[in-house]
């Protein structure tokens, strides 16, 4: 790849690491991600890869920008109230890095319309809030074998796992079906510290630059917990579930599921 | 002393960090391991950081030589890819 002389300035310390340098930073601009989620941890994911020049860009949420957004969704602003988030965020990635080329996609993501929209991208980042989301991109993801990068938040806690399919366990396997509704509080109902989603965010960018780049280890088979009050970092194991329903030897799920029922359709 | 014919040699006058060692870089990434890079510079501060860095990311320097008032010639066999 030849760079220009705005872009060997603009990625000049990426070039500058043994393990990224010319070649990596070609890859970086090849690479084509989808992040499903707009909100708290898209625009920090979005954020930090077209900062560091990600060819294509895919941004899936269905919500428009209000204000009690704007505490931790940092791609967002009061210029942008009443937009639908993912041309909120478009605007500001492409004011930050014009070099990669954003599609938003406003749609509600569905067991119809999934496969689609991942089809193209080669890694796959939810940041999605709510548990229906959370399983129908894993059983995705599992399905199409495409890497996810998948990570949550809520209160003081954040925590993300990424997830090869056919290399390491699912998040299947970790919890076989989702709670059920009304069990595990939403952050409109319990509250997140705006900060975190950066923290956890940040984390799931450097996941996805890593899965580009084929350098270091990625939290394959880990669920890494991040505790705010307490700054402690916590790594969990996964084991590989051999009779997860989706993953396993004899998968029970072999079509994709909507979990909508009696969950809040928002949030 | 012998004269070594380097196989790409590059001429980055004018530039300051970081453009000199990116520059530095992406040439000797283009090439073979144990092809030899030989560099025109007149940066004092790179003729110092280009050598130190290309060392660290495990390069063999072979030659840095200041040849007039200001320019200098470096010379560097890629080692590792």
């Amino acid at each position: 790849m030849d760079f220009t002389d705005d872009q060997l300035l603009r990625y000049s310390r990426h070039i500058i690491l043994p393990e990224v340098g010319g070649k990596g930073q070609a890859r970086i601009a090849e690479a084509k991600v989808v992040i499903i989620g707009a909100g708290g941890l898209g625009c920090p994911v979005g954020y930090y890869l077209t900062a560091a020049g990600v060819g294509t860009l895919a941004l899936i949420d269905n919500d428009t920008v209000e204000m009690s957004n704007l505490q931790r969704q940092i791609a967002h602003s009061i210029h942008t109230i009443g937009m639908p988030k993912v041309e909120s965020a478009r605007k500001t990635f492409n004011a930050l890095n014009p070099d990669v080329a954003i599609v938003p996609l406003k749609v509600r993501i569905s067991k119809d319309n999934i496969m689609d929209l991942i089809r193209d991208y080669d890694i796959v980042v939810d940041g999605s809030d709510n548990f229906p989301t959370r399983y129908l991109v894993n059983d995705a993801c599992v399905m199409a074998g495409k890497p996810l990068v998948s990570g949550a938040i809520l209160r003081f806690e954040g925590q993300l796992t990424t997830i090869i399919p056919g290399d390491g366990p699912c998040y299947r396997c970790l919890f076989e079906e989702p709670p059920p509704p009304g069990l595990v509080p939403s952050c409109q109902e319990a509250g997140v510290l705006g900060v975190l989603p950066g923290v956890i965010g940040g984390l799931q960018a450097t996941e996805v630059l890593k899965l580009i780049l084929g350098k270091g280890e990625v939290l394959k088979g880990e669920l890494l917990i991040y505790n705010a009050l307490m700054t402690t970092f916590r790594k969990v194991k996964i084991p590989r579930n051999p009779s997860c329903p989706v993953c396993g030897e004899n998968p029970s799920i072999t079509e994709l599921i909507d979990y909508n029922e009696g969950y809040c359709a928002t949030q | 002393m012998e004269e070594i014919i380097p196989d790409k040699s590059i001429n980055i006058k004018g530039l300051v960090c970081p453009y000199t060692f990116v520059k530095a870089k992406l040439a000797i990434e283009s090439m073979e391991t144990g092809q030899i890079l030989e560099i025109l510079l007149d940066y004092e501060e790179a003729a110092r950081s280009i050598p130190k860095s290309m060392e660290d990311h495990g390069q063999k320097i072979l030659k840095v030589e200041k040849i007039n008032d200001t320019d200098w010639i470096l010379q560097i066999r890629k080692a590792k890819d």
